[in-house]
């Protein structure tokens, strides 16, 4: 059993929780993942590890409630337990050596580009983020972003904050002003890494995107989490999650995750309908 | 009496209508009558064939003799000596081509049922054995095992019981391997396996799930946490793909990804939150046990149609042939002498049907078994909503990647010295699928018993070596 230690709500709908786990903690990079099981009927679902802190041994996730297992965990509070915990998997994010980065982050995937953000911050690479919401509501870790950034930018959909825009509005004006980077990190729904890594493909800016499709054991055991890479078949737990965004078959990874979508869909009206019973009860 | 019978006694079984609506065991096992006239079909030879056959040479005359002496308790004891999980193996070993197939009854009629007999006796003594483990004490000497599989398990109890102080790590969320992920309900109820295991865990041995070796912990780290000896029970858990078109549609699973939605996240169950695709035309590639147990499973999930589409003929099969039986009777189609060429999606990304070519047999290949080759101008089409593809596995190569000093072969297989299991690393051994490659439970478990025996004979003899630092 592993203890959740901190629960802190970012905005409506997305959570960070700091979990007790000293063996995962100990070889965590940035860039890897952790699965957990919240209950014995549970699924095992995948979390981008947001933090390894080394000092009070605790793995930071950060999630977004978006189906019935998210719901079920966003009810366990401060000081209850996760009954699985699993970890660190996939490879490390690749960051040496980089000297100017754009690092950018949409809607959740945030999340998972702030600790390769701050990785990068820590090493002296030059960093630049860019963050994209729908909307002001939505917007989480933008304070944390630009205390790492050397240039920093928000943007939103119907710029309620920040810029006006989506990210690669943004990114496109930054490449056609000769701005450079050695790389791009890009990180967030299927539909911007793929709109992100077809304008750096023009520019020839290697870009890597980090890919979260359905994973069951996350090692490499199932084959549920394969996608098309340079017209290989590769395993994003094991040989990811990070590609190269150049190479990745995007249309087939958007066709992939829709797999279980109308049984995501009931499980989860089913868990809201439970959920507000027992409120009623209450 | 020796009972002149040429026929076996058959197990009860459900009914083949009845059981593709439920998940539970379809064979019942023996009657204490039925087993007793079984074993009275022992001729009880001197010389044994029947034991040349089995990988870990159980004392079969013997046992059987005891079920004839209405000594039940005795025949497990004597099973027990050799095997770890006579349960297990009693229900799952391919008796036909071990044991059974050597046994002289055969010449004339069937063999003796060994298999079912260990089962009965396997049964008898969890149903009325009551008495406490026997705790050795402990050495202090700690010994890790990687995998909690029939290798890992079978490792784990002969060094328990030489007082060593035995840690598993699992990286699943549950113990027991492919026994548990793999293998269904149906054939081998969950509650055999949880019995084995808890009592290893009663014997004072440790499980830590959730902790994946060459990830979380790496080899080196056990070393430093005090291990003395690490034996690698990992299996070989990583699935094949033919490298066809179509394979990354929706509806395209791997075996061990369907078996393992179902098994171990238990998708069958309406409370699980883990979902599967409810398919109505299945397509099972592949012939092994693997193969029928994904089909068998499809269609208690509710398939209208499942066949089984493998390359040579029905003789070839590498199934166990009771599996074949009764997943016959259960209507499943097994469409032989037949390969799948490609898979063909609709708009939304979802298979909807495959095309198929038909194969004749030619020469006898490395294998020792007919070369399919495929017949030109016999493709055609089946429209199926359902692809599971069980062509085999090999190991995962977590550990070896994270492992430099330790040796693997070109099929990703470790590398030991015979009858051992000592790697190319020193003080760590392994067993069981991760060397042989996809193999069987019996083996795995051969393979954890003499590396148990050779670590103990290695770490006796470095204490020898070695003066004590007083
Ligand atoms: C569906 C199916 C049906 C089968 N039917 C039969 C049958 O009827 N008869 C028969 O004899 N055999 C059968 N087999 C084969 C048999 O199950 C295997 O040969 C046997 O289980 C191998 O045992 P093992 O201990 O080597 O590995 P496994 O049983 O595979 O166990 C390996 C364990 O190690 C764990 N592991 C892997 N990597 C790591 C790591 N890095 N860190 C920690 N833990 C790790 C795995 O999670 C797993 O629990 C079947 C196999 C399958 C898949
Ligand atoms: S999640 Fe199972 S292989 Fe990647």
């Amino acid at each position: 059993m592993f203890k959740i230690v901190l629960k802190t709500i970012l905005t409506p709908s997305v959570s960070l929780m700091k979990i007790y786990a000293p063996n995962v903690v100990k070889h965590a990079k940035p860039g890897q993942f952790i699965v957990l099981r919240t209950d014995s009927d549970s699924e095992r679902i995948p979390f981008t590890i947001a933090e390894a802190n080394q000092d009070d041994q605790t793995i930071a996730i950060i999630f977004q409630v978006v189906g019935a297992s998210t719901l079920k965990l966003n009810q366990l509070k401060e000081n209850d337990y996760i009954l699985d915990f699993a970890g660190p998997l996939g490879k490390p994010s690749q960051i040496d050596g980089l000297k100017k980065v754009c690092v950018i982050g949409g809607g959740l995937g945030c999340a998972i580009a702030y600790p390769i953000a701050k990785a990068l911050h820590n090493q002296k690479t030059y960093v630049h983020s860019i963050i994209g919401f729908r909307k002001k509501e939505l917007v989480f870790l933008s304070s944390e972003f630009k205390d790492i950034s050397d240039c920093f930018d928000l943007v939103t959909d119907d710029g309620s904050a920040g810029k006006m825009g989506l990210v690669t509005t943004l990114l496109k004006a930054l490449l056609d002003q000769d701005n450079t980077f050695d790389e791009v990190f890009a990180i967030g729904p299927l539909v911007m890494m793929k709109a992100v890594s077809e304008l750096t493909k023009q520019y020839g800016i290697k870009t890597i995107v980090s890919m979260n499709p359905i994973m069951i054991d996350g090692t490499g055991m199932c084959g549920g989490c394969r996608i098309t890479v340079n017209n290989k078949m590769r395993f994003a737990c094991v040989d990811g999650p990070e590609f190269d965004g150049h190479q990745v078959d995007f249309d087939e990874a958007i066709l992939r995750n829709k797999m279980y979508e109308s049984a995501e869909r009931k499980a989860y009206d089913h868990a809201c309908h439970l959920l507000k019973e027992v409120q009623n009860d209450q | 009496m020796i009972n002149k019978s040429m026929i076996k006694n058959h197990m009860i079984t459900q009914k083949p209508e009845k059981r593709i609506h439920n998940y539970r065991e379809v064979s019942q096992g023996y009657t204490n009558e039925q087993a007793l006239d079984e074993a009275k079909r022992c001729l009880e030879c001197k010389n044994k064939p029947c034991v040349k056959g089995c990988p870990v040479r159980i004392d079969i005359p013997g046992f059987i003799h005891r079920i004839v002496e209405h000594d039940i308790e005795g025949a497990y004891q004597i099973i027990r000596a050799s095997s770890l999980l006579p349960a297990v193996c009693g229900r799952v070993c391919p008796q036909e081509t071990q044991c059974e197939e050597l046994c002289v009854r055969k010449l004339k009629g069937e063999s003796v049922a060994i298999g079912h007999l260990e089962r009965f006796v396997a049964d008898y003594h969890s149903q009325n054995n009551t008495d406490k483990p026997i705790i050795v004490p402990t050495n202090g000497i700690k010994i890790a095992i990687v995998g909690s599989g029939p290798a890992g398990l079978s490792c784990a109890n002969d060094l328990v019981k030489k007082g060593y102080q035995v840690d598993i790590y699992e990286a699943l969320h549950i113990p027991g391997g492919v026994l548990v992920y793999g293998i269904p309900e149906f054939r081998l109820p969950k509650a055999v396996v949880e019995r084995e295991i808890s009592a290893l865990i009663k014997q004072g041995v440790n499980i830590y799930t959730n902790v994946i070796i060459g990830k979380t912990l790496t080899i080196d780290d056990l070393f430093t946490m005090g291990y003395r000896a690490v034996f690698l029970g990992t299996g070989a858990g990583l699935p094949k793909f033919m490298g066809i078109p179509g394979e990354m549609l929706n509806g395209v699973y791997s075996a061990n990804e369907y078996l393992t939605r179902i098994n171990l996240m238990k998708a069958y169950d309406g409370v699980s939150k883990t979902p599967i695709q409810s398919a109505q035309r299945v397509a099972v590639i592949g012939g092994g046990n693997v193969a029928l147990d994904a089909a068998r499973w499809a269609k208690r999930l509710g398939a209208k149609t499942v066949s089984i589409i493998y390359r040579r003929s029905r003789t070839e099969l590498p199934a166990r042939y009771e599996e074949v039986v009764h997943a016959e009777e259960e209507g499943i189609i097994f469409r032989m002498q037949t390969n799948l060429q490609r898979i063909i999606g609709d708009d939304f990304g979802f298979v909807k049907k495959i095309q198929c070519v038909e194969m004749t047999l030619g020469e006898l290949d490395d294998s020792g078994r007919a070369r399919p080759i495929e017949k030109p101008g016999s493709e055609h089409f089946i429209d199926v909503d359902s692809v599971i593809m069980a062509i085999g596995t090999t190991p995962n190569p977590l550990i070896s990647q994270s492992t430099i000093d330790l040796k693997t072969n070109q099929k990703g297989c470790i590398i030991t010295t015979n009858n051992t299991g000592l790697t190319t690393k020193d003080m760590v051994y392994a067993g069981g699928d991760v060397v042989t490659g996809s193999a069987t439970v019996i083996l795995a478990m051969g393979a954890g018993r003499e590396a148990a025996q050779a670590i103990d004979e290695k770490v006796t003899s470095d204490i020898f070596k070695k003066p004590p630092n007083i």
